[in-house]
């Protein structure tokens, strides 16, 4: 789970205002009402669901920081080891590699389907077309298929006999062809298109919706002023979507990050460790490995660098560049 | 007006492309699951019959009547689970007020952005000390404390969205809390709570590190889990029986989001993306 909660649909506030980057920051919030009176029954209602969520969420989290300071095999009795493990993640080349090869799906999780997506809303936004609805249902489509089923299809998709190949081989480009997923190059490019699959229609459909919120008189002044499209997109279309943009590039950094079941069921990190990414390291050394210290130090350091991602994008679009 | 009527056309060519490219992957291997393996598919063949010999034995061979019967007993306790306490905890937060309301909302908003591959190791050894891997309650009990941050967010955006006078009405006749919650605020609830639902069935259904981890035993593997290992096992010598394995997994969540296709993308905004 994850992710900035944007306002949904009709409210037109900044969405990601909500992700908690403002935590530390005292914003002048403008109540719109006081939400009834000060009632300590209020407690009671609180309670079951955070007995929940500290047991079984953010106690686990608490705990796997303290494992990441043990060196500990899962069985036997751990040894206090400070931030030895953390030392480790740090000089491990493949463990820096992992994190590496994370920051390269994050290029393909996140930047080319916003910048697509950016580019092809501003030029439907301009068709109006309808049976938007019928479209939006169908590019979503892929955000609810199971990941398993997702690394299936596309594994079938880059395999040597499937369907790209084949294309390949029909248009004449023969030459081309390859066995993607084994290959120690393509492999996680082939595997980053996946991602891109995956996140591209939920930044089209989010960044259509926000357009639709954009005033139209904003685009009639722009073409009484003569400004280009290409002017109107930074002037107009682009400012008037920086909340759908908070979410988009938090909601599939986060995505690309976190990746673990497409790698773990198309090429569990192979060939070579060419497509190991953080979370399937967590997985081989917590529980295949026996080195549970150094995997919990792993996902700690994963779930610091989401953090710190996740606020300095709410951070970077919050910031109002009239100003 | 030609102009208009040419942007239109893009737009229209646009939508349609991009419709094709998400919706082709997944066409591939519903058209490879009707194939048989003598057929030697390639990539762009359309069936010559229509049979479901190939899901037949991929049901009888990979056990996935068992496997989708786990998902739906998982899914539907976590996805009830979290409706009921996200609402009571919704309800406080987005209609009382009291102390340490911020920072109690803040340590729960922290829980919509960790990634939960963080906190498996403690659970997995946890539940194992306690005898609970391998069981239903090793799948519903973490997966219930995950999504309520989402869904207490979801529903204290709710409660908010409600008018504060109906809530002041009801409490000058002398209901109490909980009656007008249960009379006055919940009977409007209904859709928000259908988004909730939806959701988070489908993000549990979807899930796969938590039961790769937890569950052993073949009778207690989730639908997902269940195909991963049998694409493992039959990848290499028979693609269209994991194809049609695939199909039988993916279908309930697919089914009910064709119906529900709204409540789903509204949700999907406002919160979350969930593997």
């Amino acid at each position: 789970m994850a992710a900035p909660p944007s306002t949904g649909t009709g409210a037109p506030s900044p969405s990601a205002r909500a992700a908690g980057g403002d935590a530390e920051r005292p914003v002048p919030r403008v109540r719109v009402r006081a939400p009834g009176e000060p009632r300590k029954v209020a407690y009671l209602y609180l309670a079951p669901a955070f007995l929940f969520y500290l047991l079984f969420a953010f106690g686990p989290l608490v705990y796997t920081a303290w494992l990441s300071l043990f060196d500990w095999d899962g069985l036997t009795v751990g040894t206090w080891t400070g931030l030895d493990n953390y030392r480790k993640v740090l000089s491990d080349p493949d463990i820096r590699a992992s994190f590496v090869h994370s920051f390269e799906l994050i290029f393909f999780y996140a930047i080319l389907p916003v910048l697509l997506g950016l580019f092809l809303a501003s030029v439907i936004a301009h068709g109006r077309a309808r049976g938007v609805t019928f479209f939006r249902a169908v590019l979503f489509l892929p955000q609810t298929v199971a990941t398993v089923v997702v690394a299936i299809a596309w594994v079938w998709i880059y395999a040597p006999d499937g369907p790209l190949n084949e294309g390949l081989r029909a248009i004449g480009l023969g030459g081309l062809t390859r066995s993607w997923l084994g290959d120690f190059a393509w492999a996680l490019p082939a595997l980053g298109m996946v991602g891109t699959w995956v996140t591209f229609g939920l930044c089209l459909v989010l960044f259509l919706a926000g357009i639709q919120k954009i005033p139209h008189t904003l685009y009639e002044a722009a073409r009484v002023d003569g400004a280009s499209h290409f002017r109107e997109f930074f002037a107009v279309t682009l400012p008037g979507l920086r909340g759908e943009l908070a979410v988009a590039l938090t909601l599939t950094v986060i995505t690309a990050l976190r990746t673990f079941d497409l790698i773990y069921v198309s090429t569990n990190g192979g060939p070579g460790t060419s497509t190991t990414v953080p979370s399937v390291l967590v997985y081989q050394n917590a529980f295949s490995n026996g080195r549970v210290g150094l995997a919990a130090a792993v996902a700690v350091v994963l779930t610091a660098l989401i953090f710190v991602v996740a606020f300095g994008i709410t951070r970077l679009v919050d910031r109002d560049p009239a100003r | 007006m030609t102009t208009a009527r040419r942007e239109q056309l893009l737009s229209y060519a646009v939508l349609g492309a991009f419709a094709i490219v998400a919706i082709y992957p997944i066409l591939s291997i519903v058209l490879l699951a009707f194939h048989r393996r003598s057929d030697l598919v390639t990539g762009f063949d359309i069936p010559d019959r229509l049979s479901f010999d190939t899901f037949k034995q991929a049901w009888e061979l990979g056990g996935f009547g068992r496997g989708l019967l786990n998902s739906f007993i998982v899914a539907a306790s976590v996805s009830v689970a979290t409706a009921v306490l996200s609402t009571l905890a919704g309800y406080a937060f987005g209609a009382m007020r009291f102390r340490g309301s911020e920072p109690l909302f803040y340590l729960l908003l922290i829980g919509l952005i960790f990634p939960y591959e963080a906190t498996v190791i403690p659970l997995y050894y946890v539940f194992k000390d306690a005898g609970l891997t391998d069981s239903y309650w090793a799948l519903i009990l973490p997966q219930i404390g995950l999504s309520i941050p989402f869904g207490t967010f979801w529903m204290r955006a709710f409660f908010r969205s409600t008018p504060i006078s109906l809530v002041e009405a009801s409490r000058l006749d002398g209901a109490s809390s909980l009656a007008t919650l249960l009379r006055v605020l919940l009977p409007q609830a209904k859709p928000a709570l259908t988004t909730l639902v939806v959701l988070v069935f489908m993000w549990t259904w979807n899930e796969f590190l938590l039961a790769l981890v937890m569950i052993q035993s073949d009778d207690l593997r989730t639908a997902p889990l269940g195909l991963a290992l049998f694409a493992g096992a039959n990848r290499t010598q028979d693609p269209t029986l994991t194809a049609a394995a695939a199909v039988l997994v993916a279908l309930p969540v697919v089914i009910v989001y064709v119906f529900l296709q709204r409540s789903f993308i509204r949700g999907m905004f406002a919160g979350g993306v969930k593997e």
